[in-house]
């Protein structure tokens, strides 16, 4: 397995009962990659997500994830990747000193690793004034910038996002851009799932799922050759149609 | 008579201000588009309208009835599309509809020609529980229980969010065609790229109305010089972009940035510029404002005046 590889999966299959909700896809993402993961709805997008974060065991195919195997080592790539979704990340009635000590806690970090974390995260972030008030007053933005450096308190090669900025504000949703860009300048791995076409070209590359199988894979501009379309939504459409 | 007249509404959640001082009319057989983020207060706005909450200040008329005297006409009158799904999961598609109809009086039947495009997609599956639908499915069944006892005006609270792509292209289809059933449509949507899907807009953004106008006549406005710009190193380009004294605002959209500058300069020239400046694989073009950056140049200038 090459070193610049963090993901690598090849035929991974997940079958409930007769239906195969993930089917026979492989890919590679490279370090430091934003790779986009995309697909309508009941794609089998979430499915073959929770493969990739070792939450679920694959039917058949095989696979690595930040180096450890997907059937075998799933509590190592747990150890070693980021999750962050729009659902699901900070608790609201925590402080933003709570739950960074809080996830840091989760990942096995020291006391003295969490406080440098800590007052890292507060200052990158401008967030020094508001360390000590609940997650819930923050606005929207500062919470979503707040959860993006939280899933990254223990520096793992991946960072998840499941749909991370679905009704944010234009002006948000860039920030949070930036925030990514920045950590993927720095190696880090980000894997995107998001219902925005046009957040997709943001991506390095994108694959596109349609009834549990990997339709494309390319950047997005190839993709657009490929399909003589001028959006993503319009290749989005040509494949799912 | 305007389908709804919009006077001056305010209204407060403790200190939060969900809405402040908002004015606008819809017109019969129109598609009018409710365009900003979470929070803007697009929801709190579609309540009152909808007669569920009292504003603070100001008046509302929907249909010619006034939300707080009249609100039993209006709610006859109305068909309301919640943002959260407004549907009974474990009632079958069928029996959803037939049990908003009979709410209203009527039957399936009698208005069937109203819901006929789009509930025929979903009349395959009408044994199947709401529950167990997928989401583009969940929002056509949504739509035909709005539609069902024939409203003259329709509020339609973020339809398509969380719907994928084609989806979403359908629902919008469809909006068309009731537009011309002269039925007014207030519709709201986080996404900028449906706002020019609709007859006229209004950009919200924190409870305050940034602009009201046709989406095509937002777009011809947009007078200051902008430019796509593209490399394979966006985030070094965006970081090198803010530091230049002509940039009036650079950011990122999509696989290029787009740079609003503040002189007037030819995209050849900058490109030139930028290529001797080390991103030799730059390309810069001029371009047409979409609703998107409109959005952001209107709520920039809010942030200035802060």
């Amino acid at each position: 397995m090459s070193e610049t590889k963090v993901i690598e999966v090849a035929g991974l299959t997940k079958k409930f009962g007769d239906f195969k909700a993930v089917d026979n896809i492989s890919f590679e993402v490279e370090k430091g990659e934003i790779f986009g993961f995309l697909g309508a709805n009941g794609a089998g997008k979430t499915t073959a997500m929770r493969m990739l974060t070792g939450l679920s065991k694959p039917s058949s195919g095989k696979g690595k994830v930040a180096g450890f195997d997907v059937l075998k080592e799933s509590e190592r790539i747990k150890e070693r990747i980021g999750y962050m979704s729009q659902k699901f990340s900070l608790y609201e009635d925590l402080t933003v000193k709570e739950n960074i000590r809080f996830y840091g806690g989760i990942y096995g970090l020291s006391r003295q690793q969490i406080q440098t974390k800590t007052s890292h995260i507060l200052e990158e972030l401008n967030l020094d004034q508001v360390g000590t008030k609940l997650v819930k007053s923050l606005p929207l933005g500062w919470k979503q910038r707040l959860a993006f450096a939280v899933s990254m308190v223990h520096e793992p090669e991946i960072v998840f996002l499941d749909e991370p900025t679905g009704g944010v504000d234009p002006m948000v949703r860039r920030q949070f851009w930036e925030a990514i860009y920045q950590a993927a300048e720095l190696g880090r791995t980000i894997f995107v799932t998001t219902h925005y076409m046009d957040e997709a070209e943001y991506c390095d590359r994108i694959s596109i799922m349609v009834a549990g199988k990997i339709k494309a894979l390319d950047s997005p501009d190839k993709l657009k050759d490929q399909f003589e379309a001028g959006s993503m939504d319009e290749v989005f459409l040509k494949l799912a149609r | 008579m305007n389908a709804i007249s919009i006077q001056n509404i305010s209204k407060n959640y403790k200190d939060t201000k969900a809405l402040e001082d908002i004015s606008f009319e819809v017109q019969n057989g129109q598609l009018f588009g409710l365009i900003g983020p979470d929070g803007a207060g697009k929801s709190t706005l579609f309540r009152i309208l909808t007669t569920l909450l009292l504003a603070d200040k100001g008046q509302a008329f929907v249909d010619g009835y006034e939300v707080v005297k009249e609100f039993r006409e209006i709610r006859k009158r109305v068909g309301y599309m919640p943002g959260r799904f407004s549907l009974y999961q474990d009632l079958s598609v069928e029996e959803n509809l037939s049990f908003f109809a009979t709410i209203f009086g009527t039957t399936i039947e009698e208005n069937y020609d109203l819901i006929r495009d789009i509930y025929v997609q979903i009349e395959p599956f009408k044994k199947r529980l709401a529950g167990n639908l997928s989401g583009g499915m969940k929002q056509k069944l949504a739509l035909s229980c709005a539609l069902i006892h024939k409203p003259t005006v329709l509020f339609l609270d973020e339809p398509t969010t969380g719907v994928d792509a084609v989806s979403r292209k359908e629902f919008w289809d469809m909006l068309r065609s009731l537009k011309e059933k002269n039925i007014a449509i207030l519709v709201s949507t986080p996404y900028m790229d449906e706002a020019v899907l609709c007859d006229e807009i209004a950009l919200i953004q924190e409870g305050r109305i940034l602009k009201i106008d046709e989406p095509q006549s937002m777009i011809h406005q947009f007078d200051r010089p902008l430019f796509a710009v593209k490399t394979n190193d966006t985030y070094k380009l965006l970081k090198h972009l803010r530091l230049k004294p002509f940039t009036h605002s650079v950011l990122p959209f999509g696989e290029c940035l787009h740079l609003i500058s503040s002189e007037r300069m030819s995209a050849a020239d900058l490109q030139d510029q930028l290529r001797s400046e080390g991103f030799a694989d730059v390309i810069v073009s001029k371009i047409k404002a979409s609703i998107e950056d409109v959005f952001l140049e209107l709520s920039h200038k809010t942030e200035g005046h802060v």
